[in-house]
């Protein structure tokens, strides 16, 4: 039938295969969970980055309100350099707690201040501990959670600012909460977040929608250490390539244009 | 056949090759690279090349061994006497010759880092019960190397001096080594 | 027609003459990727093998430089792939290139394998190369499984759980199979260990496999999107410097939508679970495989009935390989003497159906058996469509094409490349002798 009519075929296998792509990989609606919304991120976008205001109030909110549950294993103190800390800010704030090390020369573990080297300290010394400590639930590690779900941080967020009371006539089992965003609607963790819980040390009011979202820039960045590198380098990668092709494109062109046609 | 390809039309065509190619090549060079650069050091091995040594616990002539970089360090808060032994010593007599001052920052801490220039061992000194050599220094057990209150090689087979590491004083009690 | 085996022309130069006396990998070379004549009319179809060895060399050294910091241990596998990901200088970028270039292999393979079989490049002489090309998709998926157990993720814990108890459909020999396979009694430890030395050896297995593959396309030649055969050098190009050119334009092509999805959605491809470390005391909601595995999963899962003596689950399986195997007697199944689809319009037509089915089969690999096809047709499930896809996939090769070879009548052909290309033509149909290279 002619080329013309096989291209726009292959047109539209792309197309489909694209398609295809996008609906197989997207996430299967977890269960009857409510619809995410569609947070503006800082973060988003090509030129996305991170919030560093936002993520240093994150901090704060990590520290005081989630840490005593949650670890965040993946992140070393002196990786809060990147959130515009000062080597002496994060000292400070790695001494405030305490690491086992050793054995020293006694052969005895000890406890030591924290330092820049050190991975955040944990709530809990192991998995088992922690679910002890609540009920049988394992509160998960928050280094990795914005990557680690569809929906990534619009998804934080929904949980985070989104408890409500369960619809009339709705059983909640004992030790649950109920939480429209959480797949099953019925999670272990109490609502975390209370108005003005934290205060800001840079004077912003703590609502609970202004500390989810702080807190949730954190967490992204904990997840993605090196996005704003990763989006740096790209731009200047993509639009290279962009540019060798065109020119090895121009240059095929005048290679053939020799040959008779 | 192939050779027909070459035609000599003119500095255009061949610009566009010479520009492909260049461009080809520097892309090639710089994807190359993050390849090599991810061999070198990591950030966390990075983190723990210098440490902080908190010298408010060691008392007068004791001696402390940390880590560092992999390696023992050897601080010695030298007493009186080994300070004056170590100021006094004729440099003609050594065969790495270095001045003390040349080795301490502040006289009454010597920083060395604890391994024999001859062939790698660890020197014994460092608890009370072991032997210092005939110096008051220290002493390695491998091939018998004696080295004084400064950590000069005097008698044995190593042929320098223990080395002192690149460290500063924070304060007065701590020190950052690397 | 090429040159013979002295040097002649370039090779020359004493260091370049004094090797290739002694082993003459340049004579080879000049032979094989200079003077070797290539149809002229490839369309950019063709690029795909050399993206492919491309994306073969990529993979490898992103996978060296990975293995010089990963640890394929149970309790530090995960860590050791965050340690990449934060610690590791462009360790981020390395992980990407791997875990990106795994699918876009996959794209690359997929889009090599439907030309062939659009243009019919598996049938004679060229049944060893295509039979060759299916041993290397089936150590490539070898490859791509047991890679992707390596970071430890919950994904990669209950994909290999799933995927290795399936051997234990096998007739009598099934358990103790398995417990082979993972060195214990559950996916632990031993199974980490040896997924990784056997990830790391079978890219070379892959590697020897593509010089059998490569030696025999040159023992045929090429075919070409007529699939008339070239009776001379009017019919063809030397492959440099015209094909290495082209392929290099492709090649940048590719990287450059590569490079955006490394760069900007790194995690397009992914499955998010799998940044959830192992836990081999909770199953994920939905264990799904990678993407480039889900048409297979999806006719796994479709056998869930037993056939005569063969219960579901050994079906299933026989199924899945079978999908690989069918590809494997392909060029005894459709023997029409006619390779191209362009001259085969019937053929066509299925061809672009089993496409389809393909893609929706990935579509129902991808999710719940039990969920509805369209929300309001509740009857309509996952596992319906999976039958209904299955069952074509399997009618196509093994029905439709023998008959087609019998049945079908093919469009007259060219007479010769060059007379389609340049023009002129033969009675009938302009639309075959339209110029096959869009300049």
């Amino acid at each position: 039938m002619g080329i013309v009519c096989n291209l726009r075929r292959a047109a539209a296998a792309t197309g489909l295969i694209t398609a295809a792509a996008l609906i197989s990989t997207s996430a299967f609606a977890a269960g009857d969970a409510k619809e995410v919304e569609d947070q503006d991120w800082h973060f988003e976008g090509i030129f996305g980055t991170v919030d560093k205001a936002s993520a240093q109030r994150g901090l704060q909110v990590y520290l005081e309100v989630c840490a005593g549950c949650h670890s965040l294993k993946q992140v070393a103190y002196r990786n809060l350099a990147d959130l515009g800390f000062t080597e002496a800010e994060i000292k400070a704030i790695a001494a405030e707690y305490e690491v086992t090390d050793g054995p020293n020369d006694e052969g005895e573990m000890f406890q030591r201040a924290a330092i820049l080297a050190d991975a955040f300290v944990s709530p809990f010394p192991n998995n088992e501990a922690a679910q002890a400590s609540n009920n049988g639930a394992l509160p998960p590690d928050l280094s990795l959670q914005v990557k680690a779900h569809a929906g990534g941080a619009d998804y934080i967020y929904a949980l985070l600012s989104g408890y409500a009371d369960a619809p009339a006539g709705t059983d909640v089992p004992n030790g649950l909460n109920y939480n429209p965003f959480f797949p099953g609607s019925f999670i272990a963790m109490p609502p975390p977040l209370a108005e003005d819980g934290v205060e800001y040390s840079d004077g912003t009011k703590a609502s609970i929608e202004q500390m989810a979202w702080d807190v949730v820039s954190f967490m992204q960045w904990t997840a993605e250490p090196e996005m704003e590198q990763r989006k740096k380098m790209g731009f200047k990668v993509v639009l290279f390539l962009i540019i060798l092709s065109a020119i090895l494109y121009a240059a095929k062109r005048k290679m053939w244009s020799n040959l008779d046609h | 056949m192939s050779d027909d390809t070459q035609d000599h039309d003119g500095s255009r065509r061949d610009f566009l090759y010479l520009s492909a190619g260049a461009f080809g090549a520097v892309g090639l060079g710089a994807a190359l690279w993050p390849f090599i650069s991810s061999m070198n050091p990591s950030a966390d091995v990075l983190a723990l090349s210098t440490t902080e040594v908190d010298l408010s616990q060691i008392a007068d002539g004791q001696r402390v061994t940390v880590k560092w970089q992999g390696k023992p360090v050897f601080i010695d808060r030298r007493t009186p006497k080994a300070i004056s032994e170590a100021e006094s010593t004729d440099l003609a007599d050594l065969r790495d010759p270095q001045s003390d001052a040349d080795r301490v920052i502040q006289p009454e801490w010597l920083v060395v880092v604890g391994v024999c220039t001859h062939l790698g061992c660890v020197p014994k000194g460092q608890k009370p019960s072991e032997q210092r050599g005939d110096w008051g220094g220290w002493f390695c057990p491998c091939h018998s190397s004696h080295y004084d209150t400064s950590g000069r090689i005097r008698k044995g087979p190593a042929p320098l001096n223990l080395p002192v590491p690149p460290y500063e004083f924070l304060n007065d009690t701590n020190i950052k080594i690397g | 027609m090429s040159a013979g085996t002295n040097q002649t022309g370039g090779t020359g130069s004493g260091l370049v003459k004094w090797i290739d006396s002694r082993l003459p990998v340049f004579s080879y070379m000049q032979k094989e990727y200079a003077e070797f004549e290539a149809p002229r009319n490839f369309n950019w179809f063709w690029n795909f093998g050399a993206i492919l060895t491309f994306m073969l060399v990529l993979m490898i050294m992103t996978g060296i430089f990975l293995a010089m910091q990963y640890t394929p241990d149970t309790g530090l596998a995960f860590d050791s792939v965050e340690r990449i990901m934060r610690d590791v200088n462009f360790g981020w970028l390395l992980r990407y290139l791997h875990a990106n270039g795994a699918t876009f292999f996959f794209i690359a393979v997929y889009i090599h394998m439907f030309r062939g079989m659009y243009y019919g490049s598996y049938k004679g002489p060229r049944e060893l190369l295509w039979m060759l090309g299916v041993v290397i998709l089936l150590l490539l998926m070898a490859t791509a499984f047991m890679g992707y157990v390596l970071p430890w993720g919950q994904m990669s814990f209950w994909g290999a759980t799933v995927i290795t108890n399936l051997f234990s459909a096998i007739p009598l020999v099934g358990d103790s199979i398995v417990t082979l396979l993972w060195g214990g009694f559950s996916v632990d430890n031993p199974t980490l260990n040896r997924f990784f030395a056997l990830h790391y050896l079978f890219p070379f297995l892959i590697f020897g496999v593509v010089i059998l593959h490569v030696i025999a396309l040159h023992v045929t030649g090429s075919n070409n999107p007529l699939g008339v055969d070239p009776k001379g050098p009017q019919d063809t190009v030397p492959f440099h410097p015209y094909y290495t050119m082209k392929d290099s334009v492709g090649l940048a092509v590719f990287v450059t939508i590569m490079a955006a999805f490394v760069f900007f959605a790194p995690n397009f491809f992914g499955e998010p679970e799998n940044y959830l470390e192992a836990a081999p005391l909770v199953t994920p909601a939905h264990i799904v495989p990678e993407w480039y595995f889900l048409p297979f999963f999806a006719i796994l899962r479709s056998i869930d009935f037993n056939i005569w003596f063969v219960d579901a689950k050994l079906a299933g399986v026989l199924a899945m390989f079978g999908a690989i195997g069918v590809l494997f007697i392909l060029p005894w199944l459709d023997k029409s003497p006619v390779r191209s689809a362009k001259f085969r319009p019937m053929y066509k037509w299925f061809f672009w159906i089993l496409l389809l089915d393909c893609i929706i089969l990935g579509y129902v690999g991808g999710k719940p058996t039990d969920d509805p096809v369209f929300a309001g047709a509740e009857w309509f499930k996952i596992i319906h469509l999976g039958y209904i896809t299955t069952f074509w996939y399997f009618f196509h090769f093994l029905i439709l094409l023998p008959l087609l070879g019998i049945f079908e009548r093919p469009k007259p052909l060219p007479k010769s490349i060059s007379e389609a290309v340049l023009g002129g033509g033969t009675s009938g149909s302009a639309a075959t002798a339209k110029p096959m290279e869009k300049a």
